[in-house]
């Protein structure tokens, strides 16, 4: 999850997310060696006491400073389409959750089989016991079962909300009256945290998501209790 | 077609993938099935048919319906309101 002073993502859960660390990284790369490059040859042009009074053009340097840029956006580019269709592809779920924004919190419906839906509200930084996280923690959490693809439809009951979790590499716009999807899965179980990420008034910024990964066991026994408490 | 709807529905995870809506944007996927399930009910009732089949219909808009907006088109068609054709 994140936490204070932090520089990078937070860690992959998903293998899209870990795709996308990846590329960043590779990015990131050829992002520091131009600039170390640049740098470094505008600042020898500027200190040196040399001088060259006929300079006219060179084809040869031409051709280099044209082709190499060229060559290096392909390095970029590659990688980064291989990843855009990586996303879009046929994920055939095995369970559909719908998370529906509302001001200010998030609900969450499972109705493949039983009609198990709940809201998750952000706790209070007052009612916080010790080892929950302030601004983060909810009293229900999304629970989903590790290592298998779900559909996870995204709308919201009244202005615009967003459902972003980072560590899965998902952000979707909840629109009134439009219903998005996207495919999850998480590799490894755990707990995950993400926040609203579309102004949608007072209290947007306390409305958090926490996404909870177990095993199958474990997960249908928690929809067995979910349904009883209900 | 008729005889596997049983196993079909017997062996219903969740909403297959429907490729007349390849996109994110699912709205319409839900609404269709809703209006299908209906439509099956209407159809199959008014030549005394059995209506298991529209069963199938009525589980991927289960699934992928909010609950609110299939309250909201259940008490519409109640109402006589409902703007879709059934």
């Amino acid at each position: 999850m994140a936490y204070p002073s932090m520089l990078g993502f937070q860690d992959a859960t998903s293998p899209i997310m870990e795709e996308l660390l990846h590329f960043h990284d590779h990015a990131m790369i050829i992002v520091t060696l131009i600039s170390s490059f640049v740098f470094y040859t505008i600042t020898m042009m500027v200190i040196t006491k040399l001088t060259y009074k006929s300079m006219l053009d060179s084809q040869e340097m031409e051709m280099v400073w044209t082709a190499l840029p060229a060559l290096i956006l392909t390095m970029v580019a590659l990688p980064s389409l291989r990843i855009l269709y990586l996303m879009d592809e046929l994920n055939f779920p095995n369970l559909t959750v719908k998370a529906v924004g509302h001001q200010w919190y998030w609900s969450y419906e499972y109705t493949d089989f039983e009609q198990l839906n709940f809201d998750s509200y952000m706790i209070p930084t007052q009612d916080l016991t010790p080892g929950q996280f302030r601004l983060l923690d909810t009293d229900n959490r999304m629970v989903v079962p590790v290592n298998s693809p779900i559909r996870v439809m995204v709308t919201a009951d009244d202005v615009l909300h967003s459902w972003a979790t980072p560590s899965l590499g998902i952000k979707l716009d909840a629109v009134p009256g439009r219903l998005n999807q996207t495919a999850l899965m998480t590799s490894r179980p755990g707990v995950f945290y993400g926040q609203c990420s579309e102004i949608c008034g007072a209290n947007h910024s306390f409305m958090p998501i926490v996404v909870e990964s177990i095993p199958l066991d474990h997960f249908e026994y928690w929809t067995h209790s979910m349904l009883n408490n209900a | 077609m008729a005889e596997n709807i049983g196993e079909k529905l017997k062996n219903y995870r969740t909403a297959p993938f429907d490729s007349r809506f390849p996109n994110t944007n699912q709205t319409r996927n839900c609404y269709q099935n809703y209006l299908d399930f209906h439509r099956c009910n209407k159809a199959l009732s008014a030549k005394d048919q059995d209506v298991a089949p529209c069963d199938w219909y009525k589980k991927v808009y289960q699934s992928l319906c909010p609950i609110s907006w299939v309250e909201k088109w259940d008490e519409q068609k109640e109402n006589g309101s409902f703007a879709g054709k059934i």
